[in-house]
């Protein structure tokens, strides 16, 4: 057991520290000049040397690559990620309370695609060449293929432009002061980037479920189970869900990587200020720390993913638990 | 009980010749969008102020955008870099795919271990993360994203390529040739390449929809084409402003065009694995 946790101790390190490295290698390799990314053509061109000399210190172009990382590495070390100079406040605390509202919005839809998506599969597989079956095929067949961040677009002009039912983006009402926002407001603000979060994220999932149902249904087992005269609800609730679950908790926890990318983008459409809009404002305005702050959350994201799928495993999969016999 | 007993299907035409015909037709209908959209490259910037936000109506089928401009020929130009970006992201992404699932089948154990942490860091990032880097390190622009989109889409096909090599070499089949004396060579070309190449073709055209999703996805964002360019990404991230003035055609019309090219990769990739492999040719 503390050799397992030891192995996922390091491996996690290791990959927290090679993303680091990319972050700072990618973005130093990057010809954007931050100064005149940031305070625009015209304000840079009639900008005196001085000032322009320190805006790139404080941006931080004089200082070399190296020693620029280590500086970064030692102080995340220590707890300290750095400071970021879009928001002019410590990364940590930007990406706080950015993580609250990305964490509330990915973790519904995750939940929610994969609930829906297993329920769908499950019913797909049991009826096969059925209506329902043809139906959430085409379905999954056309979300695999559509942009989400038209869905996005789409949804947004239905149910906020059209129907008015909700908000046209952000996460509290504007004109409120931060006191007084109700939880009411917040989901009220978050339902409509977790609706299509969740549609696109379901299909992934039921399509693959509906194979493993196929598979399970086709299989000695439950073809014995129907001899004896099991019901075929019973064949599903006993010897279909344990059997197909397995699977679609591995694709739901690799899932968390794609949630993630959706999230930027749906942040986006829906002017919803989480993690994703950040990383966007600190890559077009060329802020290193908060870039490679958030693309280390992201990839804690979905290494803590692959590893709740390991743990899962064994809660699920009798045969697969730590420390008994075979790994 | 109908499923115990199995009865063999039949239909008036084969499968293989259908798919095969869905293919084509996909193929060529990717094509016209293609050369209508290089056509129409110049008249998409071509602007007519006295033709501003109009809604869809005859002479217009996708309506005007706020300077103007036809948004038919918009979408069309657009969708035609689309595809050429996602063409060449692809294609490049795959050969990074080959060489590197071949070294690591190959390679011996170093090597392996090295690819597969490689690409255990590709997929522990997400991937518009990933592409935002990439595409703000080289810059941003057409560059930007086509090597973005190439150096981020070939894990998921190195690891098939790995799979498809290593159970290859530990076949019966290989193992004779080489008890026959066979060069290692003749071995690769006659025996390897026929049984990964197939794999390797159909990896490379399911490639293809993702990386014109994610090209979109990363113009949309602001760090793909520049927004002079007709893109599918920057037609929609402009549309966001109009949205509340109702002007529905700018967003729904190019949106649905992206969405039925790349169901036509879709089909016509899908249709050629269950034709690939065996077990499925003839559902």
């Amino acid at each position: 057991m503390t050799k397992y946790l030891a192995r996922h101790i390091v491996r996690f390190a290791l990959l927290m520290l090679a993303v680091g490295l990319v972050v700072f290698a990618l973005v130093s390799m990057s010809p954007i000049d931050p100064v005149q990314a940031n305070v625009g053509q015209a304000a840079y061109v009639n900008m005196s040397e001085a000032k322009r000399a320190q805006l790139a210190s404080y941006w931080g172009g004089d200082v070399p690559f190296w020693e620029r990382f280590a500086n970064w590495a030692g102080a995340l070390l220590q707890g300290d990620m750095g400071t970021s100079l879009r928001f002019n406040a410590p990364v940590s605390v930007v990406i706080a309370h950015r993580a609250a509202n990305s964490l509330a919005l990915m973790g519904i839809a995750w939940l929610f695609s994969g609930a829906l998506g297993f329920a769908l599969g499950v019913a797909a597989g049991a009826r096969r060449g059925g209506a329902l079956d043809r139906v959430v095929r085409s379905y999954c067949f056309l979300l695999a293929s559509t942009p989400t961040f038209w869905l996005g677009l789409l949804i947004l002009m239905v149910f906020a432009v059209q129907l008015g039912w909700f908000p046209i983006g952000f996460s509290v009402p504007i004109g409120v002061s931060a006191a007084d926002v109700t939880l009411a407001d917040a989901v009220h603000h978050l339902v409509l980037p977790a609706l299509t979060l969740s549609v696109t994220g379901a299909a992934n999932i039921a399509l693959h479920t509906r194979e493993k149902v196929v598979d399970v249904l086709e299989s000695d087992y439950v073809r014995f189970a129907r001899a004896r005269g099991e019901s075929e609800l019973s064949v599903i609730m006993h010897h279909g869900l344990r059997n197909v679950a397995l699977p679609a908790v591995t694709l739901q926890c690799a899932f968390i990587s794609e949630v993630f990318g959706g999230s930027v983008l749906v942040e986006q459409v829906f002017s919803y200020p989480g993690l994703g809009q950040a990383a966007v404002t600190a890559g077009l305005g060329g802020d290193v720390a908060l870039l490679a702050g958030i693309a280390l959350v992201s990839a804690a994201l979905v290494f803590g993913g692959n590893l709740l799928a390991n743990i899962l495993y064994g809660v699920l999969d009798p045969r697969m638990r730590i420390g008994e016999g075979r790994a | 009980m109908e499923e115990v007993l199995h009865t063999p299907v039949q239909r008036s035409r084969g499968n293989r010749a259908t798919t095969l015909v869905a293919c084509i037709a996909a193929a060529c209908a990717l094509a016209i969008v293609v050369a209508s959209g290089l056509v129409l490259y110049s008249q998409a910037t071509v602007t007519d102020f006295t033709a501003k936000n109009l809604a869809p109506s005859l002479a217009h089928p996708f309506g005007t955008d706020w300077m103007g401009c036809d948004m038919l020929s918009r979408t069309l130009a657009g969708l035609s870099t689309s595809v050429l970006v996602g063409l060449l992201a692809a294609t490049v992404s795959s050969v990074i795919a080959l060489v590197l699932g071949c070294a690591a089948a190959l390679g011996g154990k170093r090597v392996d271990a090295v690819i597969s942490w490689l690409i255990d860091l590709m997929m522990g990032v997400p991937h518009i993360v990933l592409l935002v880097l990439i595409s703000y390190a080289i810059g941003k622009g057409f560059w930007g994203v086509t090597i973005g989109v190439a150096v981020t889409h070939w894990p998921s096909l190195a690891r098939v390529v790995r799979a498809e090599v290593l159970q290859c070499r530990e076949s019966k089949f290989v193992e004779v040739a080489r008890k026959l004396g066979q060069s290692p060579a003749r071995i690769a070309l006659h025996h390897m390449v026929p049984y990964v190449l197939p794999q390797f073709v159909v990896g490379l055209i399911l490639l293809f929809p993702h990386a014109i999703l994610h090209e979109a996805a990363i113009t949309f964002l602001g760090f793909g084409l520049p927004p002079e360019q007709p893109a599918i990404g920057v037609i929609l991230s402009e549309s966001m402003s109009y949205l509340s003035t109702g002007a529905w055609w700018l967003a729904v019309f190019p949106g649905l065009a992206l969405m039925a090219t790349v169901l036509l990769f879709d089909v016509a990739g899908q249709g050629l694995r269950k034709l690939v492999d065996p077990h499925t040719a003839q559902k």
